[in-house]
């Protein structure tokens, strides 16, 4: 480069160049008029997407299988949410940058016991039902290994069985009350009042969903409907959208990460992502005063285009 | 004893710029913006290019993102959902904040690539990428507060990365209330700070001029902290 190389350059100030008329507000005004009008015909051409939520009577009548193997899970502590650690409980530490452990220095400060939360508390609240009644008090009045024991019983039998069909598991004494429990939960599910024992806890007034979508999702039902519209995490995730919409491109950057080694294979990749989108979040606002960074655009001469009137008359 | 009335007929008063917190105030504001620069009718000659019209399209997009989404409040938040007018107003709210994103997209790339933190624009250039960040984080509040199998999807999988940081324990993706307070009300007032402060430091130090462009007359020049070496 030249001899300005060895020195700060000096930006001249802008006002003490020749001037043009310009008129900002009209520009904005027409502007605003484009925009208007372009989002209003891309409005009524394309639509935008609205697929209806999955509620739990969906699950039960669509995976009923699926969701008694979730409920038998949540009863044996096998399922994401019973291991998932903070913030939801300590079942596990979570995910960490080597010593750094912000998912278990943040707490528990969403509990949910998934076995009691999810499952034991909406089949307490029906009525009527000796024999759910009396399968919940058995299952009340036993041990927790006793509990664990027979939940993983039955949650492995129905693995072994035919597409999980519970109706295809030969009963056992080892399965304890677990059959009914999670058959009783599969019942109540497909009426549709598991929604309002999950998450109104007491409340008339439904606004917060964490225990709902953490039961879905312990599912497969949900994974398997995502990943049919190629939103798994490994399909880009979120930054796809339902239908032929283009969602959030502007993600790309944070799910490219998961598409690659290491992070596709790694148990901390979601900590280690978000590390890596810090720093870069934190270089490109610091662009300024990073040296070589800050170099790039006189090395690539993409500004000789914007300003070719100027340096035409330069040279 | 002297009167009020008195002392104010007298004129008896204090240096406005030392004790009156409001004359400060205007006096700083009014240092902040050059007087004639807040809506300037000219402008360098070096201002021609179609890449400027970039930034104006991006104010204006998320002016039509906030009148699209004001209607959208209007409705109530499961309104579009079962009126094919509110379907509309939330068809006009994506397809606003998608151009939104891409003209702000494209602003971005041109003012990197014009090197435009020179000459004192530092701060121009970091609260436009904070804005852009901001953005990022309302439109993503947004696509959870939507109360449909996009929300179901992309909150169960969002809490694990936010979870994994110890953001989830206090930022809940799976609340679609607290979601859709931080959509419509927090960060929508923070992207709207920062807009106006980006303006304002545009509007202070006017548009950068060309690389290694020569002050055509004497003028003031200043260091450069973010130039190239």
């Amino acid at each position: 480069m030249t001899a300005t190389t060895t020195r700060r350059r000096r930006t001249p100030d802008a006002h003490t160049f020749p001037t043009r008329p310009y008129d900002l507000v009209k520009e904005f005004v027409v502007a605003l008029i484009v925009v208007a009008v372009l989002t209003t015909v891309l409005a009524a051409v394309f639509s935008s997407p609205d697929e209806k939520s999955i509620t739990l009577s969906d699950w039960a009548k669509k995976a009923p299988n699926d969701v008694v193997a979730t409920a038998a899970g949540e009863l044996a502590g096998t399922t994401t949410s019973a291991g998932y650690g903070p913030p939801y409980n300590n079942a596990a530490t979570g995910q960490a940058l080597g010593p750094i452990a912000l998912q278990k220095w943040a707490g528990v400060r969403i509990p949910v016991d998934s076995a009691q939360d999810l499952v034991i508390t909406p089949l307490r609240a029906v009525e009527g039902d000796a024999a759910l009644a009396g399968a919940v008090s058995t299952w009340s009045s036993a041990a927790g290994d006793q509990q664990t024991k027979w939940a993983t019983a039955y949650a492995n039998a129905l693995t072994a069985a035919p597409d999980g069909n519970p109706a295809a598991v030969k009963p056992s004494a080892g399965f304890g009350p677990v059959p009914v429990l999670a058959a009783k939960f599969l019942q109540l599910a497909r009426a549709g009042g598991l929604e309002g024992a999950l998450d109104a806890s007491g409340n008339f007034y439904k606004g917060d969903a964490t225990r709902g979508l953490l039961l879905l999702s312990d599912g497969a039902y949900l994974e398997d409907q995502a990943r049919a519209r190629n939103l798994g995490g490994d399909q880009w995730g979120m930054m796809n959208e339902t239908g032929n919409y283009p969602g959030q491109p502007w993600m790309w950057l944070y799910t490219f990460w998961y598409q690659v080694k290491p992070f596709s294979t790694s148990d901390n990749a979601d900590a280690q992502v978000w590390a890596l989108m810090m720093v870069l979040t934190l270089g490109l606002i610091l662009v300024p005063f990073i040296p070589g960074v800050r170099s790039i655009p006189r090395w690539v001469p993409v500004h000789r285009l914007i300003w070719r009137n100027y340096y035409r008359h330069q040279t | 004893m002297t009167s009020f009335v008195s002392r104010v007929a007298s004129g008896e008063h204090s240096d406005p710029a030392k004790s009156n917190w409001t004359a400060a105030l205007r006096t700083r504001l009014g240092r902040t913006v050059p007087a004639g620069q807040l809506l300037p009718d000219r402008q360098p000659a070096y201002v021609s290019s179609w890449i400027y019209v970039f930034g104006v399209l991006t104010l204006a997009a998320l002016l039509v993102v906030l009148a699209s989404g004001a209607v959208l409040a209007l409705g109530g938040a499961t309104w579009w959902h079962t009126s094919s007018t509110g379907h509309f107003v939330n068809s006009l709210h994506l397809w606003s904040v998608e151009l939104f994103f891409a003209f702000m997209v494209i602003h971005l790339w041109g003012k990197f690539f014009m090197a435009a933190w020179r000459g004192r624009r530092a701060l121009t250039w970091m609260t436009g990428v904070v804005a852009f960040l901001g953005s990022i984080g309302t439109a993503f509040t947004g696509y959870l507060s939507q109360s449909n199998f996009d929300s179901q999807w992309i909150g169960s999988q969002a809490k694990d990365g936010l979870n994994a940081v110890g953001i989830g324990a206090w930022f809940n993706v799976l609340d679609p209330g607290q979601m859709l307070m931080w959509h419509i009300a927090l960060l929508p007032a923070a992207v709207g700070v920062l807009v106006v402060l980006h303006i304002v430091l545009v509007r202070r130090h006017g548009v950068v001029p060309p690389i290694d462009a020569d002050a055509p007359h004497d003028g003031p020049s200043h260091d450069d902290p973010g130039s190239a070496s």
